[in-house]
């Protein structure tokens, strides 16, 4: 029994990369069974190829990590860094984390992101909303409830990282997008018809036109192989739902990828290659880019989306510019007609704030 | 028999934010050993306070929670008909809260 005691678990079956140690996981891309140390071991490589594939940096970048202190952000910090050092990419890197002011979450998640700053020594820059819009996210929802907080949330959290790029003089953002995110945001581009934002979903780098590039080096890892690697090497990482996130369409969503996932795992990066493969020619054209004439950010109106909200909440009406429109002109802001735009739902979820 | 659970990434929010519990589970009458399957029941019954379906869906887990026994993923031990044993550790981690 001794020796069959100890080879229980896992069947008794070895790791089929080294041969050598227990398995400890299968691995949802390929089905293979390994061991920690190879799951280490090919979990990193297999970033670092993708990174190198599509360029994501050059030696000598300025790199921020969108760093929301959740498992995502968390463990790309630390494979970054580790990148960094092992194949001397020569980047700078940063932490960059939003304080919308949400008490008894944000301030708590924040705590997680200022230990990672010590843990992996990386200069950490927080934003708030309080400065850069004078409210918070509590004061919002304190004046226009629980129903349209999202649409602030993500409009206000785009522009602040970018503002808290630009304080860093950072050459792009990398935000812990996995590839079940961005099989979920294909799915929903799907549901609701949004070609132009369909084939964009799937871009590894996005905004090269805007005033700072964002990048995913997680666009091929599943959640559940960045979850195990947390796990298993003990990162600190914060995992509390952010109590404003009422998104229920996007939850079934995911859970729908969920359900595919435990039949096909490969599902998953399936949905991802349908998306970049419609790449259908349309007319839908993006809207030309300028710049907000009230804060000087881009904008495809006279005044981006988050000046708007913020005149809506400054002058007691909330509602000006949520729902079906994408941003207004100043004309418009007199005399508000939705225009039947789709809004974006390229960020993820209010709660999980990984930008 | 003596288990160790655990719960991690959010589902702790379910049992009163308590990560660690010592439990002591009986072996089901007329079978021989715990399986993963009895003892999910076990659980959701016992130590999950609210929410049971951000745990549990039909007769699992609900897609998206990792179990793990001794540090194995559970893909790996025959998910619900693993056994378990004295001493064991249940690991049970949800990856659908937080980024
Ligand atoms: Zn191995
Ligand atoms: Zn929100
Ligand atoms: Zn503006």
């Amino acid at each position: 029994m001794d020796t069959g005691e100890k080879l229980r678990r896992g069947g008794g079956r070895l790791c089929c990369i080294c041969n050598d140690r227990r398995a400890a996981l299968k691995r949802p891309k390929t089905l293979q069974q390994i061991c920690r140390e190879c799951f280490y071991a090919v979990f990193e490589e297999e970033i670092h190829q993708v990174i190198i594939k599509n360029q994501l940096f050059k030696p000598g970048e300025r790199i921020a990590i969108g760093a929301s202190g959740g498992k995502d952000s968390t463990v790309l910090a630390y494979v970054l860094s580790e990148l960094n050092k092992r194949y001397s990419y020569g980047l700078d890197l940063f932490l960059l984390s939003i304080d919308e002011g949400i008490t008894g979450y944000r301030d708590d998640s924040l705590e997680t992101v200022k230990r990672n700053e010590l843990q992996y020594g990386l200069p950490l820059k927080i934003i708030s909303y309080k400065d850069l819009y004078g409210w918070t996210m509590d004061e919002i929802v304190k004046m226009i409830g629980l129903k349209n907080n999202c649409t602030f949330c993500g409009v206000f959290r785009r522009q602040a990282l970018d503002r808290g790029a630009a304080l860093l003089k950072v050459d792009k953002v990398a935000t812990g997008h996995n590839a079940d995110d961005i099989a979920e945001t294909v799915l929903l581009n799907i549901l609701r018809g949004d070609i132009a934002r369909l084939s964009r979903c799937t871009s590894i780098t996005t905004g090269e036109d805007g005033p700072i590039p964002r990048c995913k080096p997680f666009k091929y890892t599943y959640e559940k192989e960045i979850v195990m690697y947390a796990y298993f090497k003990k990162l600190d990482y914060f995992s509390t739902e952010c109590i404003y996130s009422p998104n229920a369409y996007r939850g079934f969503a995911r859970e729908f990828i969920k359900d595919l996932e435990r039949i096909r795992p490969r599902a998953i990066l399936d949905i991802i290659k349908s998306g970049e493969d419609f790449r259908i020619s349309t007319s839908t054209k993006m809207p030309e880019q300028g710049t907000c004439e009230r804060c000087g950010y881009i904008s495809s109106q006279k005044w981006c989306k988050a000046c708007v909200l913020l005149e809506g909440l400054n002058r007691g009406m909330p509602k000006l510019g949520i729902g079906r429109t994408r941003g207004m002109s100043s004309d418009q802001m007199k005399n508000p007609k939705p225009t039947g735009a789709a809004k974006n739902i390229e960020s993820k979820q209010c709660g999980s704030l990984d930008f | 028999m003596q288990l160790t659970v655990e719960f991690g990434g959010g589902l702790e929010l379910l049992c009163d934010s308590v990560k660690i519990h010592s439990v002591n589970v009986d072996v089901p009458n007329g079978e021989e050993k715990l399986t993963m399957g009895d003892f999910l029941m076990w659980v959701s019954k016992n130590l999950i306070k609210e929410r049971p379906e951000m745990f549990i869906k039909g007769d699992t887990v609900r897609p998206g929670v990792l179990v793990l026994v001794n540090d194995c993923d559970w893909e790996l031990t025959g998910q619900l008909e693993t056994t378990l044993e004295e001493q064991d550790v249940v690991v049970f981690i949800s990856t659908l809260h937080g980024g």
